[in-house]
């Protein structure tokens, strides 16, 4: 599986996510500049967490109309595979891939602490190896992470099965204890948990790998 | 020209910091304070004398990156 990591100035998890790429993988992540215009041929982008743009405006806003993200949206329109990591799922929303907003976390606190997901649908390219139901320990660690979309949308997202991951316990106030989404062609995650960092037991726990490993797996 | 771009959440959507103000003023003795909403302001100078236009390119900046539509709603206010 050949990837690619976005390097958006302020991102802090670049390099979070092209260790756990590279462990997973065997292979290390192409970095792409966020001022490039063309991703190398790549299966996976991935936008990594952080404050990209020091979170001017809104977190996310300014890097969503970065030229990189011309690449990244034509890439998703081919199909190809996308995870938003925390910043990361920001910039997705922002730039339209996928729907509803992050807004404040409910009690006004940036969280940074392990959180108990739950595994809310598995026939996806993100989550075949985990277990429908599995309750997983994934760090978060952001001050907006609290999904909000109408309630049309949020029928919609469970309707069509495209709610991944919900927190037991919800930090942050997001909607429906929402923790990940898929876009509605499935190819196109975002999550505020941070699975890159739960992939060596070095870092706290292994619960992201099944994640690396259903990637690896659907793109092999 | 120069114009004043008013961004606010929309109505219903939870503003936990517009909460916390309204909380804080109440502390302060303030007892007349019901709900607070926050926002923001953005001033912007614009090379265009013709207002028809300048509101047409404001509002496209507005939908385009100014406001999040999903959240917020903007205003815009033209000063001459």
């Amino acid at each position: 599986m050949k990837s690619a990591v976005i390097v958006f100035p302020a991102a802090n998890c670049d390099r979070d996510a092209k260790v756990a790429l590279e462990q997973m993988t065997g292979q290390a992540p192409a970095m792409v500049w966020h001022q490039d215009s063309e991703l190398p041929d790549v299966d996976l982008v991935v936008l990594p967490g952080g404050f990209s743009y020091g979170d001017y405006l809104r977190c996310g806003a300014m890097a969503s109309q970065s030229r990189v993200m011309q690449a990244v949206k034509a890439h998703a329109d081919k199909g190809g595979m996308v995870l938003g990591i925390c910043n990361g799922f920001q910039v997705l929303t922002e730039s339209g891939l996928l729907p509803g907003a992050l807004m404040r976390n409910a009690g006004l606190k940036f969280v940074c602490k392990p959180v108990t997901l739950s595994v809310e649908e598995t026939q996806n390219a993100f989550a075949r190896h985990y277990e429908k139901g599995q309750e997983i320990t994934v760090p978060v660690a952001h001050g907006e992470g609290n999904y909000y979309a109408d309630e049309e949308t949020l029928n919609r997202l469970e309707g069509e099965g495209r709610v991944v991951f919900r927190y037991k316990g919800n930090p942050n106030g997001s909607a429906r204890d929402i923790a990940g989404i898929l876009n509605d062609k499935r190819n196109v995650l975002g999550m505020m948990p941070h699975p890159e960092r739960v992939v060596d037991p070095v870092t706290g726990g292994t619960d992201g790998r099944a994640l690396f490993h259903s990637l690896i797996e659907t793109l092999s | 020209m120069k114009a004043r771009v008013f961004v606010t959440l929309k109505n219903g959507v939870l503003d936990p910091q517009g909460k916390a103000i309204g909380h804080a003023l109440n502390g302060l003795g303030f007892g007349s304070v019901g709900e607070v909403r926050q926002g923001k302001v953005i001033d912007l100078e614009l090379n265009e004398t013709d207002a028809g236009k300048a509101k047409a390119e404001l509002k496209a900046m507005c939908d385009k990156l100014l406001a999040n539509t999903v959240i917020e709603k903007y205003e815009i206010e033209l000063k001459g």
